[in-house]
């Protein structure tokens, strides 16, 4: 015998819809749960209530801290807190508070429209076991409000706004500086050697600020730091002892391995990266401080999908 | 899958068990004779670099770089290290036990440093900072050798664990520059910035755990995806516990 078993979850509708109903009294024996009468359990109820209210406070909490930029342990406490107390109350929701209904449709006629609508009514009147609708709908409310900011807040973090790449700090003149702000000096960088560097007195987190200086046997280049692949920073630098017998000098990307030849403009020539790292030109003054003599070749940061190729 | 954990498990086990064997250190001595040294040390590179490194350390085409100039520094490091000899020229030299007694490095060291090039620096990591040399780890090293420094790869390359890498190596490699590693000047890590990094280095063989289960410390990805799976086995009991079986 083929049986189409529907559990019912009335719980949403049948919080909406508070006109009270009688039901059948089916649940001859109590152990089978798709035929679970409830009684009326205020408590439980309040449970279920207080369990969704924390839930929505923790992840109002998330939200808050994220915004207050604090610590990753406290984010993981309130959002994963979060989380399983909204699992809590829809466990003890299921067990203690929402009805339990079935209904056999039989199976030649695929729909049937009367099975439907009994069915359906079913998940309207199933709700002689809640009381406390308006708490419950209340408290859904606050977990759900909660989660949502716990939800949306994180995008603001996915990256620059699309505005931001196309600037950066460098301009003619402009003194390299590195990450404790003294001036970078070509003679600070050996031959197989490099450097990250930063424009003096501009934000160094920005974008467009950070490039990595490396000292070839062709002299010293700059790039900028941010891959163009998905923006991680290019902090891998090799330069072979004896190029004959392994490869070349590269700068290398952590994330995805993608690989760009300082030898030639900074093209990529391994990995998922297609467009250049942009260049910076850049001329030793006489007492060996290192500036930029103009800008980034190119505007910094990733190509999505290969639309931007330069 | 299971194989792959158990070679997992099986090469943390072996990493802690040569980590903690590989704790003593032996220090360059100054040799009794230079010259006398020197000599023997020629004697040595004739018969076991000279294949590739050629005569008075010129290089061979294809075969090996000149080590002229490549100093004392890089001689200690290779050898001391077992990088060097190696079978296959192209082959990447790799960490293992030194071919040679300690004494004969010392006499190839005073032969190759014989010919110019850094000296082996002293790196007294017992004066380091562990704080600093954490920075200036993550900030120059972190991105080939990882931030508890055990490794990885750059593209044409691996990335060695420093786990069994003494305080005088961790300065040799940063002065010389090995294989692919770029080289830093006393400009960029002077010898106090370079002594807070070896303490640094000494503190990541034995981290202290605040997180408590340390998996190895391979990494956030990977100890993340341990995580997904015992998650993954709770959230299976989990439902197991609050699921009710309908009798038949």
């Amino acid at each position: 015998m083929i049986e189409r078993l529907a559990f019912l979850a009335g719980a949403a509708r049948g919080l909406l819809n508070p006109e009270p109903a009688e039901r059948e009294p089916d649940a001859d024996d109590g152990v089978d749960p798709r035929r679970r009468d409830l009684p009326r359990d205020p408590r439980a109820e309040l449970i279920v209530a207080l369990l969704l209210i924390g839930a929505g406070l923790a992840g109002a909490g998330f939200a808050v801290a994220l915004a207050l930029d604090a610590d990753t342990q406290v984010l993981g406490g309130l959002l994963g807190g979060a989380l399983a107390l909204m699992s809590a109350a829809l466990i003890l929701a299921g067990k203690r508070v929402v009805p339990q209904e079935v209904e056999v449709e039989e199976r030649v006629p695929m729909v049937d429209r009367e099975a439907e609508r009994a069915v359906a009514d079913d998940v309207t009147r199933a709700r002689d076991g809640v009381s406390r609708r308006k708490l419950l709908a209340g408290a859904a409310g606050v977990a759900g409000v909660g989660l949502a900011a716990a939800a949306a807040l994180p995008a603001a973090s996915l990256g620059p706004g699309a505005g931001t790449l196309e600037r950066s700090p460098w301009r003619r003149g402009i003194r390299l500086v590195t990450s404790d702000g003294k001036p970078l000096k070509a003679t600070d960088i050996p031959l197989g050697g490099f450097d990250t560097a930063y424009p003096e007195g501009a934000d160094p987190r920005e974008l467009g600020s950070p490039v990595v200086v490396v000292h070839i046997a062709e002299g010293l280049r700059a790039f900028s730091k941010i891959c163009t692949h998905a923006g991680c920073a290019v902090s891998l630098f090799r330069y072979p002892v004896s190029e004959e017998t392994s490869s070349g000098p590269a700068l290398v990307c952590p994330c995805h391995y993608s690989t760009f030849d300082v030898r030639h403009g900074g093209e990529p020539i391994f990995g998922p990266a297609v467009r250049a790292l942009p260049t910076l030109p850049i001329a030793a003054a006489d007492n060996g401080e290192l500036r930029a003599t103009g800008g980034l070749s190119a505007s910094v940061g990733p190509s999505w999908w290969r639309v931007r190729r330069t | 899958m299971r194989r792959a954990l158990l070679v997992l498990a099986a090469a943390c086990g072996l990493m802690a068990t040569v980590s903690a064997a590989a704790g003593g250190q032996q220090s360059a001595k100054p040799a009794a004779n230079p010259a006398a040294l020197a000599n023997r040390g020629r004697t040595l590179f004739a018969q076991g670099c000279a294949s590739c490194h050629g005569t008075d350390l010129r290089g061979r085409k294809g075969l090996g770089p000149s080590l002229r100039g490549a100093g004392a520094a890089a001689a200690d490091f290779y050898l001391s290290t077992g990088r060097m000899p190696i079978d296959n020229p192209t082959d990447e030299p790799e960490r293992t036990d030194p071919a040679y007694p300690r004494a004969d490095i010392d006499a190839l060291v005073a032969y190759v440093g014989s010919f110019g090039g850094p000296a082996i620096p002293r790196v007294d990591a017992a004066r380091g900072d562990v704080g600093r040399g954490r920075e200036q780890f993550t900030e120059r090293c972190a991105g080939c050798h990882q931030v508890l420094a055990r490794g990885g790869i750059v593209t044409g390359g691996s990335v060695p664990a420093l786990d069994k890498s003494t305080a005088t190596q961790i300065g040799e490699a940063v002065r010389v520059g090995p294989y692919l590693m770029p080289k830093f000047s006393a400009a960029q890590l002077d010898p106090h910035r370079l002594a807070d990094l070896a303490a640094y280095v000494n503190y990541a063989k034995h981290p202290d755990d605040r997180g408590g289960w340390a998996i190895c410390h391979i990494g956030p990805i990977p100890e993340g995806m341990v995580a997904w799976l015992l998650a993954g086995l709770v959230l299976l009991g989990v439902a197991r516990l609050i699921g009710e079986r309908a009798p038949r």
